[in-house]
């Protein structure tokens, strides 16, 4: 009963780090119907850049996160800017490919700037481990589960309730019309890229401290939040936090119970389940493709 | 018709005689070498070429079917003694089922979902490779791999094997170029430009795709039975996500839609880590700039795109006084 | 027609390129493929480090029986696939002697087929039991096999009365060949395995794994991977507050373990080359010397620490050059030498090759540290 409970909670404190790195992607969908394979690269940049600026540097840590996410939200920026908007021919596959070229791209530059070696960064808070229910979880987990909290709950809000972020849905389900209503579509795209960006950077600043940061940690944390994303509902804010932690917990009781060989193959298996039966994911809308 | 057909007979006994004069000619084992692995990757290229470029359909998870291509004739002939040839053709039956398996709930989705639903079903894949230790040797690889051999000509030498390679590429590209001249062909195209309208006149477009499907994955398995006999080993790593985009990438860059564009991208691709060897350090970025760049600014395809450029050159210099 | 032509120019462009000059005689040219950038980029980089600056000081040196050495070293990124295009790069276009390398198991497994039928000797720096076998002519290896660093582990533990283990190890080939090793050889140390698992180099938690472990209740665990998963294990341990012994792999004897599990480091067992822990070695040992001045080169000529990992290119350097004196570039006489040579004492250990065994390591190669302090503390 008790390793029930840690399975648990350890699954929480994973689905919190999936999580975290979901709410970004689905933000940039739900505002760009984009899907950005290289999101997993800005995690790390926002890790790696935590880093070098609170570790190396020694900066006092409010300012390393700062720095860190204008890191991020400024290679998004430039991203959108050179990569995605000068696009000629913005189809689905192209751009696809687009992103998964520019994931390369970034971890090559992680790696010239990084280095190769992994690097540890220490909590926000304590090191010592608290005790819940019998279970053991350490103090950055609770930041990290806040942190998907708020960013799930504030870019919510804002797509739905400020007129920014409502007038960036409109470029999303018909740019046409939105530009026609006077909506700067290039300026809403990217303000997307820079918020979805900035938002896998503070993913990365979070995580951080529990996994070891390196240049080549993007790629699985990446495809991972793919799936969160997905089995929550791509484009729904909640839907990508409650898909991380699903996923999470998901793997952990599969490790824990059946072979932690196979966990992996969980993330993907309920991937493609979801995109069988539920294609729009848990929590959104039952419809199947928009394209 | 009889022109085209002309002109699709000189293309192939040309394709021919290069291929004859680079395999008999060529004494660097080293070349040899690399123009088998191009062969090997055009075979990639073009089933995947069929699927994306003519049926419309993404699909990041080719290297599955690669590595099942692969493992499967590495367990039957390395493991349990069975002549590779019988391998070879339960090694494409494999891949053809498990695509008519995948391919018929997938298939029914499209744009980004087949794109994710192809890709997770490739890192299931990838993950069993891994796992299954006994029987694929695990992540270290499958060790002791049989070299072919049929009667007295013994596939051990790079003259050899490029000729079988080949040989086997240009069958390839004949039968891909029936399938487009056929009904089935003409079919495909309808659906790549317009699903809807193609429905709306009879087509049973989900049939047709899950056939392309099945045939582009039996022609991975036959690039992976290739490619097992040829090195000897093989392990997971090269049948993963990188290996799945490193072959879209191959069919977008050489131009989708385009048999040869499949041999160009291929050849691209295999080529291009050599000559960036000497970037060491720069290569991963000097990769992804390319991808990137020819995927923005020429999205049809190198191929497809020079041929734009130039002749919008040659239009342009003609409506000049 | 243009696209036709496209195609088939750049077909024919390949064929025209010249094959390679004539091999100059006034040179020994050897090969090197290294895993320098990629997951295993920690293996690769110290030792192409190393080969180089071995090249360095064997040329200006005189070279050797007054032939200069060329090194011509190429990136595998710890890719089975370029691993192989390399090894035909440096057989049929630059035509060495001999090479060195690669770094992992599976790039090295990949290329022995290719060696073999050219007859060039290979010296890996991999550890795979594989490698060497069977017995393969013209492949050697300078790694310590995991079958001795399990070995080492297992007689701490029998000498510590420890009974029954958990394993954990990565997915990846390293952590199965430990994993292998360790079910195989506990029953011949008394042991018993009461659960193993495993997890992905990349995974963030492994306290699932940890707890199931745990709740079968063994006298000790044992981690085997390399960093920074066994860093996180580490932290794990410590977190669930598991009070056993937790021992690790030869894969994390480098002090970036140390540094990225801080103060979970502390109490961990585990086996290492020397090369760690040179300054704490007995003046007696034979093998201090070559330790200390491989360390002091390295630091001159790069400003880092050493590696045992580096150590292996070290040894495969030295065993080569003593192998191509007096050979006049017969690559025969060179794989034999290599194979008959007896007591070279080297930094990953001594070496007694013979025609059954062509790692030519003992037991002695590891010895058993505990890290106390945050710092490295030989125990017997």
């Amino acid at each position: 009963m008790q390793e029930l409970t840690q399975y648990l909670f350890s699954g929480i404190t994973t689905g919190a780090i999936y999580a975290v790195i979901a709410v970004g992607l689905s933000m940039l969908y739900a505002s760009t119907e984009l899907i950005n394979f290289a999101h997993g690269e800005f995690v790390m940049v926002g890790a790696m850049a935590l880093v070098t600026l609170w570790v190396h540097l020694g900066l006092p840590l409010p300012v390393a996160i700062l720095g860190a996410i204008a890191l991020g939200c400024t290679i998004g920026l430039l991203f959108e800017r050179f990569a995605i908007r000068t696009a000629r021919s913005p189809q689905p596959i192209v751009l696809i490919i687009i992103t998964v070229g520019a994931s390369i791209f970034l971890r090559g530059l992680g790696m010239i700037t990084w280095g190769k070696d992994p690097f540890g960064v220490p909590s926000f808070s304590s090191h010592d481990s608290i005790e819940i229910l019998g279970a053991a979880l350490v103090a950055q987990s609770f930041w990290i589960v806040g942190a998907a909290i708020l960013l799930a709950g504030g870019i919510h809000f804002f797509l739905k309730q400020t007129l920014t972020g409502k007038a960036m849905v409109a470029c999303a389900v018909n740019r046409k019309a939105a530009w026609l209503t006077g909506i700067p579509s290039e300026t809403m795209a990217v303000l997307a890229f820079a918020i979805s960006t900035g938002c896998g950077a503070v993913a990365g600043i979070f995580i951080a401290p529990i996994t070891m940061s390196s240049y080549d940690m993007g790629t699985i944390l990446g495809l991972k939040g793919f799936c969160a994303a997905m089995i929550g509902g791509i484009g729904s804010l909640w839907g990508a936090f409650a898909g991380g932690i699903l996923l999470g917990v998901l793997e952990s009781m599969g490790a824990g119970l059946i072979s932690s060989g196979l966990k992996d193959a969980i993330a993907f298996i309920l991937l493609l389940l979801i995109l069988y039966i539920r294609p729009g994911g848990l929590f959104a809308a039952k419809e199947a493709k928009r394209f | 018709m009889a022109q085209n057909t002309k002109k699709l007979w000189i293309e192939h006994s040309l394709f021919l005689a290069v291929v004859l004069v680079a395999g008999l000619f060529l004494e660097n084992a080293y070349y040899l070498q690399i123009l088998t692995f191009i062969g090997i990757n055009t075979l990639l290229a073009l089933g995947l070429n069929m699927l994306m470029g003519y049926a419309g359909q993404v699909s990041l998870g080719h290297a599955a079917f690669y590595g099942i291509g692969a493992y499967t004739t590495a367990i039957l002939s390395g493991t349990f003694g069975i002549s590779p040839w019988l391998a070879l053709v339960a090694a494409t039956g494999a891949a053809v089922f498990i695509a008519f398996v995948v391919g018929l709930p997938t298939l029914k989705l499209s744009g980004y979902y087949l794109g994710m639903g192809t890709l997770g079903f490739g890192m299931i894949v990838n993950i069993l490779f891994r796992e299954w230790a006994p029987v694929t040797g695990g992540a270290s690889g499958f060790v002791g791999i049989p070299p072919l051999a049929a009667g007295p000509v013994n596939f051990m030498s790079g003259r050899a094997y490029f000729f079988l390679v080949w040989g086997v590429v240009l069958a390839a590209i004949l039968i891909c170029r029936r399938i487009l001249a056929s009904r089935m062909g003409r079919a495909l195209r309808s659906i790549h430009d317009g699903e809807n309208a193609s429905l709306a006149v009879g087509v049973n477009t989900h049939a047709l795709k899950l056939q392309i499907f099945m045939f582009s994955a039996g022609l991975g398995a036959v690039a992976g039975f290739l490619y097992a006999h040829f090195v000897l080993f093989i392990s997971p790593g090269s049948f993963g996500f990188m290996a799945s985009v490193k072959m879209v990438t191959m069919v977008v860059i050489g131009g989708m839609a385009s048999v040869w564009g499949a041999l160009f991208g291929a050849a691209l691709l295999t080529l291009l880590p050599e000559v960036l060897h000497g970037f060491a350090e720069y290569e991963m970025v000097v990769f992804g700039l390319i991808l990137m760049g020819v995927m923005i600014f020429l999205p049809q395809g190198l191929t497809k795109g020079f041929m734009d450029l130039i002749s919008k050159r040659r239009r342009r210099d003609h409506s000049r006084p | 027609m243009t696209k036709r032509a496209i195609a088939l120019l750049t077909a024919a462009v390949l064929c025209l390129l010249p094959a390679s000059g004539l091999m100059a005689k006034s040179v020994y040219k050897i090969g090197g493929i290294f895993s320098s950038t990629g997951r295993a980029s920690f293996l690769g980089d110290p030792e192409k480090k190393t080969m180089e600056m071995m090249v360095e000081q064997i040329n200006a040196a005189g070279g050797i029986d007054g032939v200069m050495l060329e090194a011509v070293i190429y990136d595998s990124e710890g890719d089975p696939g370029k691993a192989v295009s390399a090894v035909n790069k440096l057989l049929y276009k630059d035509k060495v002697l001999a090479i060195v390398g690669p770094s992992t198991t599976p790039t090295t497994l990949a290329i022995v087929n290719f060696v073999e039928r050219a007859q060039v000797p290979l010296i890996s720096c991999a550890a795979g039991v594989k490698i060497t076998s069977p017995v393969k002519p013209w492949v050697f290896k300078t790694a310590q096999s995991d079958l001795l660093a399990v070995a080492a582990v297992y007689q701490h533990m029998k000498n510590q009365g420890i009974e029954t283990i958990g394993v954990l190890t990565v997915s990846n080939s390293f952590g199965e060949s430990g994993k292998h090793q360790l079910l195989n050889q506990a029953k011949d140390f008394g042991l018993e395995v009461v659960q193993a698992e495993s997890f992905g180099a990349k995974d963030t938690d492994m306290t699932a794994q940890l707890t199931k472990i745990k709740s079968q209740g063994p006298d000790a665990i044992v981690c085997w991977g390399t960093n920074p998963g066994p860093a996180v294990v580490a932290k794990n341990a410590k977190q669930l507050k598991i009070d056993i012994p937790l021992y690790q792999s030869h894969g994390v004897a480098s002090p970036k373990f140390i540094e990225l599990a801080g103060d979970a480091a502390e109490g961990t067992i585990l086996p290492t080359g020397k090369i760690l822990v040179t300054d704490l070695l007995d003046d007696s040992d034979a093998q201090k010397n070559i330790l200390q001045s491989y360390e002091a080169d390295f630091k001159a000529k790069y400003n880092s620490n050493v590696s045992g990992f580096g150590g292996y290119a070290y040894d495969a350097m030295n065993l080569l050059a003593a192998a191509l004196k007096g050979s006049g570039g017969d690559k025969t006489k060179i794989r034999d030498t290599l194979e008959a040579t007896r007591n070279h004492t080297g930094v990953t250990g001594e070496f007694n090759f013979s025609a059954q065994d062509h790692n030519g390591l003992s037991p002695q190669a590891f010895v058993m540290v505990e890290i106390q302090n945050s710092t490295w503390k030989l125990i017997h």
